[in-house]
C-alpha cells in the first residue's frame, strides 16, 4: 500500500472504463458472468466453508449430524419397507429386492444431494439478503456455495456407502464405475440449474421455498429409491414408463444403483441408460445456461426486493 | 485528471407494491396498477468523478444519496442510464455486512476481506495489521456473536480500511466506535486521500464534509441541486433545511391557529445588512466595528417581541448569537416595516467567511421567523491564527518568574 497518488492516477488512466454491476446482454452476458464467478472462486470456497462450519457450530457432535439424517432414513426404510412390507428378498422367497439396505442407501445418497442442493439453494439468496443489499458480488456465488456445501456432505455419505459395500463383500468393480461420473454430472448440473433458477424466483415470490419442500417430497416417491424399477415397470403402460424414465432423477438413481448395487445386476433395468443420461446431461447444461440467464435478468432488482 | 466514476443520465425508479404473496397477486391480478406506485429515487443524475478526489453526497433524508451510492457500487441497477468505473471498488455501506455470528473473528476477517475483494494471500499478509488496528486481539478467536457492538464495528472497519481499493464508497459508517477509534478512522481516511484513492462519502455530518471533501454534491428528491466546492453545496443544503424548518413552523402555526381560534401574530425578517464605519461592507479587517441591521415587517403591533441576530461559518457552525431580550433592551411595540441595529464596537473575529442571520420572536419566546444567511461578509487578518477569534497572541521563551 505504498503507491502514491501520481502512480495510482497513471495506472488508472491506462485502464478502460468498465460498467458497474452485471450486464444484461444475453450471450456476451454469459461470458461476463462466468468470468465474474471465476474471479470470485476463493470467496466461493470460503462461503462453502462458512456454510459447513456455521451449520453445526455449537453442537457437541457437530459434523456427525450431517450423517445422522440419511442413516436414520436408511433405518426407517429398511425396517418399515424392507422388513414389514416385505420388499427385501429373503432366502426361500423369490420376489423382493436383494441387499435391500445397500439398494436404499444408494438411492438415498443420490437423493440427499439433490434435495439438499434444491432446498438450501432456493433459500440462499434470501438468506444472504444482508450481504446482497450492501455489497456487489456476482450473486450466483450464493446458490453455488449451497451446491458446494451439499457436495461435501455427499462425499462423506458416498464414502460410507462404498465402505458398506466393501464390508458386505459386494464391492463394485470394473466397468460398473464408468456410469458414476456421468450420473453425477447429470445430478449436479440438473440440480444446480434448478437451484439457481429457484433462488432467483424465491426473491420475488417467497411461496416458492414452501412449494419446493412439498415438491421434493413428492419427487422422492416418483423415483425408484425405496422400490425397484422392476416393480414400476410391471405397473405402467410403455408410454407412462417412458414418462417415468424421463425424470432426470430417476435416471440418476438407476445409474447409481447400477454402480453400487452389485446384487441387483440381474434385476431389470431400462435399456441404454448411459445414452439416456448423455442426452439428459446435454439438456441439463442448456437448462443451467437458461437458468443463469434468467437469474442474471432477475438479479438486477434483488437489492430492492429483499 | 482521469475520470474513475462516470454516471450518465442515471434514473432509478422504485415500484412500491403493496402485496407480496401469490394469493394477493392472483386476487389482485388485472387491478394491479392500483396496487403499485412509482417512486423516482434518482432523476437524470449525470456526473463524473475524477481520480484522487473526495466527494461528499449530501441531502435531506430520502433524497437519493444512498441509492446513488448503491448504483455506483453496482448493487442496484439503474432504470435508465449507466455507470462506468475504472479500478477496484470497495463499498462500505454497512460495516460487517458479511459477518457471520457463528464464526470467530479470525474466520470472519478472511470471509469479509474476500467479500470486499481481497485474496486469501493478501488477507493473510494484512491479518496482523487488521487485528492490530481493530484493537481486539484477545477476542479474535471468539465467535463474533459474543462481541459488543463496538468490537464488532471496530473489526469490520479494520478489515474495510485494509482492502486496497481505488474507489471507496462510504455510507454513514465513519461515526463508529469511541473517540480515539474515530480519530484513527479519520487519519486512515486522510491517508487514503494522500495515496490518491477516490472516496465517495454519504454523510449527514456537514462538518465532516467541510473537513474531508474537496467537492460536495447535494441531492434533493433525486435531482442534483448543487455540485461544486463543499462551501456552495453546504450552503444550498442549509438553506433547504431552514426552508423545511420554516414550512414546519408555518404548518404548526396554522394548526395552532385552528385549535386556538385566535391567530398568532405574524412577522418576518426581510433582510440583514452589515455596516462598518458607517458604510455597508462585504469584507472587514478583524477588530473593526460592525453593525448588523435587521429589517423586519410586523403585521400587528405586539408588545414584548424581540429580535436577534447570529454569525455562522459557511458550514453552519454557530459562532455568535444574541437578541434584544438577552441584551436586556425592551423594544418599542410597533407595526409595519421596522429596523434594528446591533452594534459591536470591536469585532475580533478570526479570519474567514461568515454569514449572519436575523430572527424575530414573539413575546412567548417562540421564534416567528428566521432569515438564514441574511448577509455574508468576510473577515481579513494576517493569517497568524486559525479558529474563530482573534487574540493577537505572541510567543516567547517562558517567563519563569510567572511561576
Amino acid at each position: 500500500m505504498t503507491i502514491d497518488g501520481g502512480q495510482r492516477a497513471a495506472a488508472l488512466a491506462a485502464e478502460p472504463l468498465r460498467p458497474a454491476g452485471a450486464q444484461p446482454g444475453f450471450f456476451r452476458g454469459t461470458v461476463q458472468s462466468l468470468r465474474d464467478i471465476a474471479a470470485h472462486r476463493e470467496l466461493l470456497g470460503l462461503l462453502v466453508r462458512r456454510e459447513l462450519k456455521a451449520r453445526y457450530k455449537d453442537s457437541v457432535l457437530g459434523f456427525f449430524w450431517t450423517l445422522a439424517r440419511p442413516l436414520a432414513m436408511l433405518l426407517v426404510y429398511y425396517v418399515a419397507i424392507g422388513k414389514f412390507l416385505g420388499a427385501e428378498r429373503v432366502p426361500g422367497r423369490e420376489t423382493g429386492i436383494p441387499d435391500f439396505a445397500i439398494f436404499v442407501f444408494t438411492g438415498l445418497t443420490a437423493w440427499q444431494l439433490f434435495s439438499e442442493i434444491i432446498s438450501t439453494g432456493t433459500s440462499s439468496i434470501v438468506g444472504n439478503a444482508g450481504l446482497i443489499k450492501k455489497v456487489y458480488l456476482p450473486r450466483e456465488v450464493f446458490p453455488l456455495s449451497a451446491v458446494g456445501a451439499a457436495l461435501v456432505n455427499f462425499t462423506v455419505q458416498l464414502g460410507i456407502l462404498v465402505a458398506a459395500t466393501a464390508v458386505l463383500g459386494r464391492f463394485p468393480t470394473g466397468s460398473r464405475w464408468l456410469l458414476l461420473p456421468l450420473a453425477l454430472a447429470v445430478l449436479v448440473v440438473y440440480s444446480t440449474a434448478l437451484a439457481v433458477l429457484l433462488s432467483a424466483i424465491n426473491v420475488y415470490l417467497r411461496d416458492v421455498q414452501y412449494l419446493v419442500e412439498i415438491l421434493i417430497m413428492i419427487l422422492f416417491w416418483a423415483s425408484p429409491i425405496v422400490y425397484s424399477w422392476g416393480l414400476v415397470e410391471s405397473h405402467l403402460s410403455p408410454m407412462l414408463a417412458q414418462l417415468y424414465l424421463a425424470n432426470p432423477m430417476t435416471q440418476v438413481v438407476l445409474a447409481f444403483q447400477r454402480v453400487f448395487w452389485v446384487s441387483g445386476t440381474d434385476e431389470p433395468t431400462p435399456p441404454d441408460l448411459a445414452g439416456t443420461l448423455g442426452v439428459t446431461l446435454v439438456i441439463s447444461i442448456v437448462l443451467l445456461w437458461l437458468a443463469q440467464r434468467v437469474f442474471a435478468r432477475l438479479q438486477s432488482n434483488f437489492a430492492q426486493e429483499l | 485528471m482521469t475520470t474513475v466514476v462516470e454516471v450518465r443520465d442515471v434514473s432509478k425508479r422504485f415500484v412500491i407494491r403493496k402485496e407480496k404473496s401469490l394469493k394477493e397477486r392472483l386476487v389482485n391480478f388485472g387491478r394491479s396498477q392500483r396496487h403499485r406506485e412509482d417512486f423516482w429515487a434518482l432523476r437524470d443524475v449525470d456526473l463524473r468523478i475524477s481520480s484522487g478526489s473526495t466527494v461528499g453526497l449530501i441531502g435531506p433524508n430520502g433524497s437519493g444519496k444512498s441509492t446513488l451510492l448503491k448504483v455506483i457500487g453496482g448493487i442496484i441497477q439503474p432504470t435508465a442510464g449507466d455507470v462506468r468505473l475504472r479500478g477496484r471498488l470497495a463499498a462500505l455501506l454497512e460495516l460487517g455486512a458479511g459477518f457471520h455470528p457463528d464464526l470467530t473473528g479470525r474466520e470472519n476477517v478472511f470471509l469479509n476481506a474476500s467479500i470486499l475483494g481481497l485474496s486469501q494471500q493478501e488477507t493473510a499478509r494484512y491479518f496482523d495489521a487488521i487485528v492490530d488496528f481493530s484493537g481486539i486481539e484477545p477476542f479474535i478467536d471468539t465467535q463474533v456473536k459474543f462481541y459488543s457492538s463496538g468490537m464488532y464495528v471496530r473489526l469490520a472497519f479494520a478489515v474495510a480500511v485494509h482492502v486496497d481499493p481505488d474507489i471507496l464508497l462510504v455510507d454513514e459508517v465513519l461515526a463508529v466506535g469511541d473517540e480515539p477509534f474515530q480519530r484513527k478512522c479519520m487519519d486512515r481516511i486522510r491517508g487514503f486521500q494522500q495515496e490518491g484513492r477516490t472516496i465517495v462519502l454519504v454523510t449527514h455530518s456537514l462538518d465532516q464534509v467541510a473537513e474531508l471533501c474537496d467537492r460536495a454534491i447535494m441531492l434533493d428528491h433525486g435531482h442534483v441541486q448543487a455540485d461544486g466546492p463543499p462551501r456552495e453545496a453546504l450552503h444550498a443544503l442549509r438553506t433547504e433545511f431552514e426552508q423545511t424548518w420554516m414550512d414546519d413552523q408555518a404548518r404548526e402555526r396554522a394548526s395552532a391557529a385552528l385549535t386556538h381560534s385566535a391567530s398568532l401574530p405574524s412577522a418576518v425578517v426581510e433582510r440583514v445588512q452589515v455596516f462598518s464605519g458607517g458604510k455597508q461592507v462585504e469584507a472587514v479587517p478583524t477588530g473593526a466595528d460592525l453593525t448588523f441591521r435587521v429589517h423586519v415587517r410586523v403585521e400587528d403591533a405586539m408588545p414584548g417581541f424581540f429580535v436577534g441576530f447570529g454569525i455562522e461559518t459557511v458550514t453552519g457552525q454557530n459562532i455568535y448569537g444574541t437578541n434584544s431580550r438577552l441584551l436586556g433592551t425592551e423594544l418599542p411595540a410597533g407595526s409595519g416595516r421596522l429596523a434594528f441595529d446591533f452594534h459591536a464596537p470591536a469585532a475580533w473575529i478570526g479570519e474567514g467567511s461568515y454569514t449572519a442571520h436575523g430572527s424575530i420572536s414573539g413575546p412567548d419566546g417562540r421564534e416567528l421567523h428566521r432569515l438564514v444567511s441574511g448577509a455574508g461578509f468576510a473577515v481579513t487578518a494576517q493569517g497568524r491564527e486559525t479558529g474563530f477569534v482573534h487574540l493577537d497572541t505572541t510567543v516567547a521563551p517562558a517567563d519563569r518568574s510567572l511561576g
